[in-house]
């Protein structure tokens, strides 16, 4: 909770492909012995429903862009859509990865995502739904990692242009 | 090209499948300055996030659904046979090796980014696709090992 106990707005997100339900059911019991914080959460299709927290199933890029906007702090699947739109807005991000064994998606890529990310100090990680209500508890005190540029490295950008223009 | 004339600008297909792949490949915007750009994805409303540039629809599709592929090899050949991009480039995922496999028969450069998400390897359409593509790159420097490898020249953030 924030230090000085007002509430923040909390934007789960899982991506447009399918339902993340540990993370947003976690955060929906999180939610309900939590009140005073307002969230809302995009939940992906076919997902289990929340009954504390606001949702819907999909957010069109015009409205993504508004809630990450509108949040104080994002919590989303260790996806990189997710991941890369908070930095670019500046907005701290709590991250849960999906795991392969439990068919949330077809590997444990997004465990390593969010193991490297959390080392470079870009996102907080919850591994797991255990994990999650400690680091929302958290949530008020986390700090965004620097808003990154909208655009790729210098030296990414220059290595494409030159094979564009090269030979 | 004759002395006097400016080059013709180099046409370029931009395609990538949803979600974090698309996002990289925004981000790649820079190295298009100066080019005709095409922007392909899955998604219609992708079209706000460029409203400034050429963007084209395209069926979405992973290789574990045949029906849907086929929708979208069909629509990906088309856009490619229509367009005669000089370059392709691609961050993934179905979409792209599909255009790159089809822009080498038509003398395209190709460029596969694997996504910055894979970590500890290089993606499945990556090992498939790296090969085939001029320029193969990774976002991570442990990846780049040796020449059968994809090089590393940085990354989208």
């Amino acid at each position: 909770m924030a230090s000085d106990g007002s509430g923040l707005r909390i934007f789960v997100t899982v991506g447009a492909q399918m339902p993340f339900d540990r993370l947003v059911l976690g955060v929906d019991t999180w939610a309900a012995d939590h009140p005073g914080h307002e969230v809302f959460a995009q939940i992906g299709p076919g997902a289990q429903l929340p009954t504390t927290i606001a949702y819907t199933e999909f957010l069109e890029p015009p409205q993504f862009r508004e809630r990450v906007e509108w949040c104080d702090v994002l919590v989303a699947h260790a996806g990189m859509g997710s991941i890369l739109t908070a930095l670019q807005h500046g907005k701290p991000v709590l991250v849960m990865p999906r795991r392969g064994d439990l068919r949330e998606t077809r590997n444990d890529h997004q465990i390593a995502t969010a193991e490297r990310f959390r080392a470079m100090e870009k996102v907080a990680v919850a591994m797991d739904e255990h994990e999650l209500p400690g680091q929302l508890d958290r949530i008020g005190e986390m700090d965004a990692a620097g808003r990154i540029s909208e655009f790729a490295s210098p030296a990414l950008i220059d290595a494409v242009r030159a094979f564009i223009h090269g030979g | 090209m004759t002395a006097g004339h400016p080059p013709k600008p180099r046409r370029i297909l931009a395609i990538a499948s949803g979600g974090g792949h698309w996002v990289q490949l925004l981000r790649l915007r820079p190295a298009f300055e100066g080019c005709e750009v095409t922007f392909a994805s899955v998604r219609p409303a992708y079209a706000d996030d460029i409203p400034e540039e050429r963007f084209v629809t395209i069926p979405d599709a992973t290789r574990w659904d045949r029906v849907r592929l086929l929708r979208m090899m069909f629509r990906v050949a088309w856009l490619v046979w229509r367009l005669r991009p000089d370059v392709i480039i691609s961050t993934g995922a179905a979409p792209g090796y599909v255009a790159i496999r089809l822009g080498k028969l038509i003398g395209a450069k190709t460029v596969w980014l694997d996504s910055i998400a894979n970590v500890e390897q290089v993606s499945l359409s990556g090992q498939k696709i790296g090969p085939h593509a001029d320029l193969w790159l990774t976002q991570w420097e442990h990846l780049a090992t040796d020449e059968t490898q994809p090089e590393y020249r940085g990354a989208v953030i």
